[in-house]
């Protein structure tokens, strides 16, 4: 069997002010798996991503990517985990700091060593996958939300992961852009870990969906199994659009 | 592919804070490489500005060279006239000196003149000009990120060059942020009326504030995120012509010329 993409066990995490965020979270996610993590504000999601870099370091449990624990006092096994590890964070605004698309799509691969036409070729590949390939020497502020958040995720598909972790993907996103998206993320051959509040999308996209609710995971099961109880997802205060219904 | 790609968006220069002093043309200024042109056009900008004003003839030099590089650069005249306008206030200054400085004076037209005021009221607007058109020249020429490139290439400390590509980067998103703060301002009945209207604009700015300085929190997890250990990437240094290395000695070595010849004259 493969090594999974991704361990999770025991993780527990309280902030420097004393509130407890993770409780002792477990979670494995096998290579090449979709699962939407899912869960109310405030139940730690987004403190459980920065965990899977290391910009949080584990207080207790470890985070194992593809087999090789995560150490956040080791800086060589660290350099290696971030470019395991995609994280394509919420506000693309925060994601594209250089000047051209091109340019910020080079600044993970470069940090990874590569240099001049190899460079260029995997900028390009990865500008492909996103179907952004003409708008390559723009600057990100004359893109739409839609194209920027594309560019996210190639800038992090540049650095060929292990596992790419999106959070909230869907956000702010018009329904065309939405569905852009999850075309192209269907299409890529990568583990996929996606935190969102969009539950039709979590349906569409991923056949596994675990629940991270009071710092642990709470349910873990098939996303339609989840979404057409309606007493789990009342429990956990998540909502299907109104009229939306997912039958078992 | 290229081509084509820029063909169906047009000529997107100009549109945004960081490019809108770049002005698209094909011409030999433009095509310096940017560390060149820096350090060219500011090596004759100290030549201009250390030769002292009486050497009358050497500043229609100075201003024959900037002249000829404008055009060469092919910058329109009426734009190169309207960013000129930002030395207005200097001139205002400068045109004061002659009646109110010390020292021997004499008269024109019956209205008494300093001479020292005078020589120093032309020594700024004549250097103040030639600095303008010089920083007009450049930056008409040159887009922002290449500047950047420039200062990099001239192995400016990689921090500074950071900043200022950050600084490029997020000005257009601050000032959306701004603008949409201002909307939501006007939105709730806001008017300015005065002094005592400031305190909500004050707040404002403060909101805005915080708001960026948590912007730069996160852009710095994201850099973290793709491998960032405290440098940009480097570019690569552009390739150089004998036509760009000619030029770019060319400017500075005129100006010494013609110092050296304005001497020879008086």
């Amino acid at each position: 069997m493969n090594t999974p993409s991704l361990e999770i066990s025991g993780l527990a995490f309280a902030y420097p002010d004393g509130n407890q965020a993770l409780y002792g979270v477990n979670l494995t996610v096998g290579k090449g798996e979709r699962v939407a993590l899912l869960g109310p504000n405030g139940a730690g999601k987004t403190t459980l991503v920065m965990h899977l870099n290391g910009i949080h370091g584990a207080q207790r449990g470890e985070v194992k990517i593809a087999g090789t624990r995560l150490d956040a006092t080791d800086k060589a096994i660290l350099k290696r985990i971030r470019a395991q590890v995609g994280i394509v964070f919420q506000d693309p605004d925060d994601q594209l700091f250089m000047p051209t698309v091109r340019e910020d799509i080079a600044f993970g691969p470069y940090n990874m060593g590569f240099r001049g036409v190899e460079l260029d070729a995997i900028v390009d590949g990865a500008l492909a996958q996103v179907g952004m390939s003409e708008f390559a020497d723009r600057a990100p502020h004359h893109l739409s939300f839609g194209q920027r958040r594309r560019v996210a995720v190639a800038g992090v598909l540049a650095m060929k992961p292990e596992i790419l972790v999106l959070d909230e993907p869907s956000s702010n996103l018009d329904p065309a852009s939405r569905r852009e998206l999850a075309t192209i993320l269907k299409s890529l051959d990568v583990t996929i870990l996606m935190v969102t509040h969009d539950l039709p999308y979590a349906l569409e996209l991923c056949n596994r969906a675990v629940v991270l609710s009071g710092g642990l995971i709470a349910e873990d099961s098939s996303t339609r199994a989840l979404l057409s109880d309606e007493k789990k997802l009342a429990q956990y205060r998540l909502e299907l659009p109104a009229g939306f219904t997912v039958s078992a | 592919m290229r081509e084509s790609g820029e063909a169906a968006h047009g000529h997107h220069h100009g549109h945004e804070v960081g490019e809108r002093l770049y002005i698209h043309r094909h011409s030999p200024i433009h095509n310096l490489p940017p560390h060149y042109k820096i350090l060219s056009l500011l090596t004759f900008l100290v030549i201009c500005v250390a030769t002292p004003i009486t050497r009358y003839w050497a500043f229609i030099g100075f201003f024959a060279v900037i002249s000829t590089l404008l055009i060469l650069a092919r910058l329109p005249f009426f734009t190169i006239a309207k960013r000129a306008t930002i030395e207005i206030p200097f001139l205002v200054f400068a045109i004061l000196m002659p009646f109110f400085s010390s020292g021997e004076r004499f008269e024109i037209a019956g209205i008494d003149i300093s001479r020292p005021g005078a020589l120093a009221a032309l020594s700024i607007i004549a250097k103040g000009t030639l600095g303008v058109l010089t920083a007009i020249l450049l930056s008409g020429s040159t887009p922002a990120r290449e500047i950047l490139r420039g200062f990099e290439l001239l192995k400016m400390p990689s921090l500074l060059v950071q900043i200022m590509t950050f600084m490029l980067r997020y000005m257009n998103v601050i000032t959306d942020e701004m603008e949409r703060m201002r909307v939501a301002r006007i939105s709730r009945g806001f008017e300015e009326r005065g002094i005592r209207d400031w305190k909500f604009i004050a707040g404002t700015a403060g909101a805005l504030f915080v708001r960026s300085y948590e912007r730069g929190e996160r852009v710095h997890t994201s850099m973290i995120a793709r491998g960032y250990e405290g440098e940009l990437p480097k570019t690569e240094a552009p390739v150089i012509t004998r036509l760009n290395s000619l030029i770019a000695i060319l400017i500075p070595s005129t100006a010494i010329f013609i110092t050296y010849l304005s001497g020879a004259l008086v």
